[in-house]
């Protein structure tokens, strides 16, 4: 089974927010909720103005599933972390505890209440029925279950944010990174899934001995 | 003696009350919701050929694979 991940590549991404339309308009992600955003540092200083991507990394040891108080988060054969909408209290402990500040919390009535939690599903829905009105309704698109990726990934016009499994996307990077000889390093990658750079050249083998 | 007993079982009702509940250690709890059911669960052939359309499309998005066709 594949192990689903996002990349983004911070050479190639041009800002043009086309990931954060394309997650809104494929999962109907209603106002003041981003499931996805692109972030930019030094912004305006040339040749040191980086953007990234963000959104859920559906990280190995997802630190929201372990502050859950009422354990709503499950993951997938996948890889893919997501959340039962019946069972979130909207507690906010998960927004907290997310690196990358991915859970959204719609206003849910008057005093700053909170609804129920919204997070990036890798368009791979939620424990409804695969495909039903139910599930779009709650958690957007099952873009999976109908053998597709992301609907950001697939949009991006530059190929910066790339979805899929693990080690198909880190081959594509590496490649990449081998053929414009920079920019081997990937944000995110190290906090969401532990120490490795899918960047890096594959260590040498030892020489085989007898 | 009677007024001593009753002394005795009230400071030991009230300590036991202050006892703390065994919590489980975190992580060790799990997911109790709904189960998030395969959408190949019913027609099992179907998972091959989607699998197969997942991947095509994660290497469709290596441009020089896409170029060098």
């Amino acid at each position: 089974m594949a192990r689903m991940k996002f990349l983004c590549d911070a050479e190639r991404c041009i800002e043009c927010n086309g990931c954060v339309t394309a997650c809104k308009n494929e999962n109907e992600v209603p106002w003041g909720v981003n499931r996805r955003r692109v972030v930019t540092i030094n912004d305006g200083v040339v040749g040191a103005e980086k953007s990234i991507s963000v959104a859920c990394m559906h990280c190995s040891d997802a630190p929201c599933m372990a502050v859950c108080p009422v354990d709503c988060f499950y993951r997938t054969d996948d890889g893919v972390v997501l959340h039962d909408k019946d069972l979130c209290i909207g507690c906010g402990y998960c927004f907290y505890a997310c690196p990358f500040g991915a859970p959204q919390f719609p206003s849910a009535g008057a005093f700053g209440l909170r609804g129920k939690m919204d997070k990036c599903t890798f368009c791979a829905g939620g424990p409804e029925p695969d495909r039903s009105e139910a599930e779009f309704k709650k958690y957007g698109r099952n873009r999976l279950a109908e053998g597709k990726l992301p609907a950001c990934a697939e949009m991006c016009s530059t190929k910066a944010l790339l979805g899929g499994d693990g080690d198909v996307i880190a081959d594509i990077y590496r490649e990449r990174v081998t053929r414009r000889g920079k920019g081997a390093e990937v944000w995110g990658w190290g906090t969401a899934y532990g120490p490795g750079n899918p960047g890096a050249k594959a260590p040498p083998q030892p020489p085989a001995t007898r | 003696m009677k007024a001593l007993l009753l002394i005795v079982l009230a400071a030991s009702l009230g300590l036991a009350a202050c006892a703390d509940r065994d919590e489980p250690a975190a992580g060790s709890r799990s997911y109790q919701g709904k189960p998030d059911a395969h959408s190949w669960d019913n027609v099992p052939q179907e998972r091959a050929s989607l699998e197969a359309r997942l991947k095509l499309r994660q290497l469709a998005q290596d441009e020089q694979r896409r170029i060098s066709q």
